[in-house]
């Protein structure tokens, strides 16, 4: 059994935010595959729960008439991967989702959940950061949105204040028409584990030259990030081996990971500057790019 | 903290009183005696509670009893309809896939589901291990299992 003091069960979003603002201590709980474990582990911080678990409009995967796509804080993995409008207009989001845990936690887990968190280890961080994702907040002042480059504020710190809810994600028509991309996850196992190093690249390829490039890291930094220096210099170059060269060595001087049990600053270093290579490599064949 | 839910369970309607700290898996343990379901870590990396929630396979150690209010949970106890094992069941017995049996009846609801999805589809070793990989085997080695699964499908088209 949980130990948790309080449980109230969330009808609506504003009903979540009414429930948050009358007791401020009390945490959301959506897909559980976190807030569980963390109870599990004697965490503290969880005595009072607000269940959004069954808020169906916090689920939905929308393709709006302006080409936004939205997909709901509460789409699990499994609801992500498989819909339609992703797997025809970002290809890529199914990608790397489908890295996540094993079937039974992406059945369950929700994309709200993992970017709340605030880990850099999340594995739809990097290719949200890629796709320049922007962040649906609901509080009891209204609506507000925010660039998800913002939301991350530190390690388990997200820019959300305790009476708000993150209702969804939106992604614009010119962050991902006529892109492709790759999201590639480094770990010690090949299901079931956290990422040692996540990489994810979303390109725009046009008459040999790369127009545009975006390259971003969960667990290469304190947050998931971008790599402003390695995309500034690969931006309208003609792809060859000399460009990947060029995006390997400059990704570093954005980068800042660290020692953990999981893996050594030097090891992910190498993996980082090793992913940046094959993940930009997959994602140019994507856009359909020719490599010279 | 208790709540009045009301689910089916492996085909029968169900209303009764929880607690809303409880998981599905105590719930369907303890106070339904549906011992097929074992708590093996109870931070779903074992997948040895795997049950059906409108069938969606879930770990029901992660899954709070009251979210199956209003639901279709499925558990081993439910799947066998007659007397005779199920055919994913046989074609574990058939492929030697049983060892200890403690992660057998996760793995059999795993299976399940992976074969109610795909069923007709073409699908690799590599899918089938995929979508296993929730559920861990001390034993086997898994090759057994996913010679089951393997044989369970052919058996099924």
């Amino acid at each position: 059994m949980y130990s948790f003091e309080s449980y109230e069960k969330a009808a609506s979003t504003i009903d979540a935010i009414r429930l948050l603002t009358i007791n401020p201590d009390a945490k959301l709980i959506a897909g559980g595959t976190e807030v569980l474990i963390s109870l599990h582990n004697g965490k503290k911080g969880l005595e009072h729960i607000v269940d959004i678990h069954d808020v169906t409009e916090l689920q939905n995967i929308s393709l709006s008439d302006n080409g936004n796509l939205n997909i709901g804080a509460g789409a699990t993995f499994t609801q992500i991967m498989n819909a339609k409008i992703i797997k025809k207009h970002l290809p890529v989001l199914s990608e790397a989702v489908g890295t996540v845990g094993g079937p039974q936690v992406r059945n369950v887990a929700t994309i709200g959940g993992n970017i709340c968190n605030g880990v850099t280890c999340a594995d739809s961080a990097p290719i949200l950061f890629a796709l320049n994702a922007v962040i649906n907040i609901e509080g009891p002042a209204g609506k507000k949105s925010t660039p998800i480059s913002d939301f991350y504020l530190g390690p388990g710190k997200v820019a959300l204040e305790q009476s708000e809810v993150m209702t969804s994600i939106t992604i614009s028509p010119d962050n991902y028409q006529g892109y492709s991309g790759h999201y590639r996850k480094y770990a010690m196992r090949n299901a079931m584990d956290i990422a040692t190093i996540g990489c994810a690249v979303s390109c725009k390829v046009n008459e040999g030259k790369l127009e545009d490039i975006r390259i971003a890291y969960g667990v290469a930094g304190p947050v998931p990030m971008r790599c402003p220096s390695a995309e500034g210099k690969a931006m309208n170059q003609t792809i060859d081996e000399g460009l990947f060269r060029i995006i390997a060595n400059s990704v570093l001087d954005d980068v800042n990971p660290r020692t953990s049990w999981r893996a050594s600053k030097d090891f992910r270093l190498q993996i980082i500057k090793e992913l940046a290579l094959r993940v930009t490599k997959k994602a140019i064949e994507r856009a359909g790019g020719v490599i010279k | 903290m208790i709540r009045e839910i009301t689910f089916l369970i492996n085909g029968k309607e169900k209303t009764m009183m929880v607690d809303a700290r409880k998981a599905l898996a105590e719930v369907l343990r303890e106070q339904l005696g549906l011992i097929s379901i074992k708590q093996g870590c109870g931070v779903g990396e074992c997948g040895a509670c795997s049950v059906l929630v409108d069938d969606v396979l879930i770990d029901s150690c992660l899954y709070l009893a009251v979210w199956a209010d209003g639901k279709k949970v499925r558990t081993l106890e439910g799947e066998q309809k007659t007397d005779k094992l199920t055919e994913v069941q046989e074609a574990y017995v058939e492929n030697g896939a049983v060892q200890c049996g403690f992660c057998t009846p996760g793995f059999i609801m795993a299976s399940t589901s992976f074969i109610e999805k795909n069923k007709g589809k073409n699908v690799t070793r590599h899918d089938i291990r995929k979508e296993h990989a929730g559920n861990l085997c001390r034993c086997t080695g898994y090759k057994k299992i996913i010679d089951a699964v393997e044989t369970s499908m052919i058996n099924d088209n």
